[in-house]
């Protein structure tokens, strides 16, 4: 007869076990259907310079991180110091400056420091809508072949670059090497 | 006085037409359509879409820029001829499932598809079993002949 009473309590505990798992997961971190898949078209211009074209060639040849970013966007700042040090340790950085003005970017770039490599200017957002980007920053991870690998919606931390970005960087890389010898 | 009342009826309408223009334009009202069909696969994919951003809203209801652009691309893949299961692969490919306001029926949505049902199923199992006990509890007592003999002694207060 005592199962019986424990019964609900076993029945809250497990709804409650539930909702808990539910706290700590982020809504907001979906998982993107592009890992896995090459990098999107886009054609768009240089950030520095309105006559240069790029496309998403110029961020395929290397392992390489793809920054989705505004000036609009404080976490964006708030991440750049973190780019700093990747590009530091001489990780290609390539940026995608997001719905932004270039006048405003370029004068934020000049007067700090710049951790990209090359910069397409999307004011629309269209090269946006290809890379699936819906909140600022993300970064994407790119192998030799231009595939992504790896994606992270929201501002890169120091344990997730420790933890997960460079771990991956190493074994693309040694991917790489194995694929040209 | 009339004449006051047209010129603050033409300052007005100068000052609310570009309002309402902005406001058109910021919602992102579509131009032309080919076609009736068109514009019946618009305005049901933009119901249909979820902003990613504002993620409890459909692209129709969200102000976000991003769900602007979203409009937009529905609209020119409409204008392109593209189908509507087309468009809806697009943004998935793009955005994943989770870009469907209304879940697909797949593996990993079964049980969400299956919880009305399976809630339904263990509530009735529920109500089924207290009304089984109440009507046990409530049944009439049934007493042998000595406890019939011994209630009514009691009764007569011997």
């Amino acid at each position: 007869m005592k199962w019986r009473l424990l019964l609900p309590l076993a029945a809250v505990m497990a709804l409650l076990g539930v909702l808990l798992v539910g706290l700590g997961l982020n809504s907001r971190e979906l998982p993107s259907p592009l890992v896995g898949q090459p990098a999107p078209a886009f054609t768009l211009t240089a950030l520095e310079d309105p006559e240069r074209v790029l496309t998403e060639a110029d961020f395929i040849g290397e392992v390489a991180l793809v920054n989705v970013w505004a000036t609009w966007c404080s976490t964006c700042r708030a991440e750049k110091p973190l780019l700093m040090e990747l590009a530091g340790r001489g990780i290609p950085i390539h940026g995608i400056n997001y719905r932004d003005e270039r006048a405003a970017a370029r004068r934020y770039l000049a007067i700090s420091d710049n951790p990209y490599r090359t910069i397409a200017f999307d004011p629309e957002g269209d090269a946006g809508l290809e890379w699936g980007v819906y909140a600022t920053p993300e970064t994407y991870l790119l192998d030799a072949k231009g595939v992504i690998r790896y994606k992270r919606t929201g501002p890169l931390s120091r344990e997730l670059i420790r933890d997960e970005v460079l771990p991956l960087i190493d074994e693309l890389r040694a991917e790489q090497r194995e694929g040209t010898s | 006085m009339t004449r006051l009342a047209w010129r603050g009826g033409l300052l007005l309408a100068a000052w609310l037409l570009p309002a309402g223009l902005a406001l058109a334009l910021a919602i992102g009202a579509p131009g032309e359509f080919a076609s009736d069909a068109e514009r019946t696969q618009y305005e049901t994919l933009i119901r249909e879409l979820r902003c990613t951003v504002c993620q409890g809203e459909t692209i129709h209801e969200s102000n976000a820029a991003l769900a602007g652009d979203m409009r937009e691309r529905v609209y020119e893949m409409t204008r392109d001829g593209q189908s509507a299961a087309a468009i809806v692969d697009f943004m998935v490919s793009r955005y994943g499932d989770y870009v469907r306001y209304r879940p697909p029926l797949q593996a990993n949505t079964a049980l969400l598809w299956a919880s009305p049902l399976l809630l339904l199923l263990a509530g009735g199992g529920v109500w089924w079993r207290v009304v089984r006990q109440r009507r046990a509890t409530t049944a009439p007592p049934t007493f042998t002949a000595e406890e019939r003999a011994a209630l009514e002694r009691l009764r007569r207060g011997d």
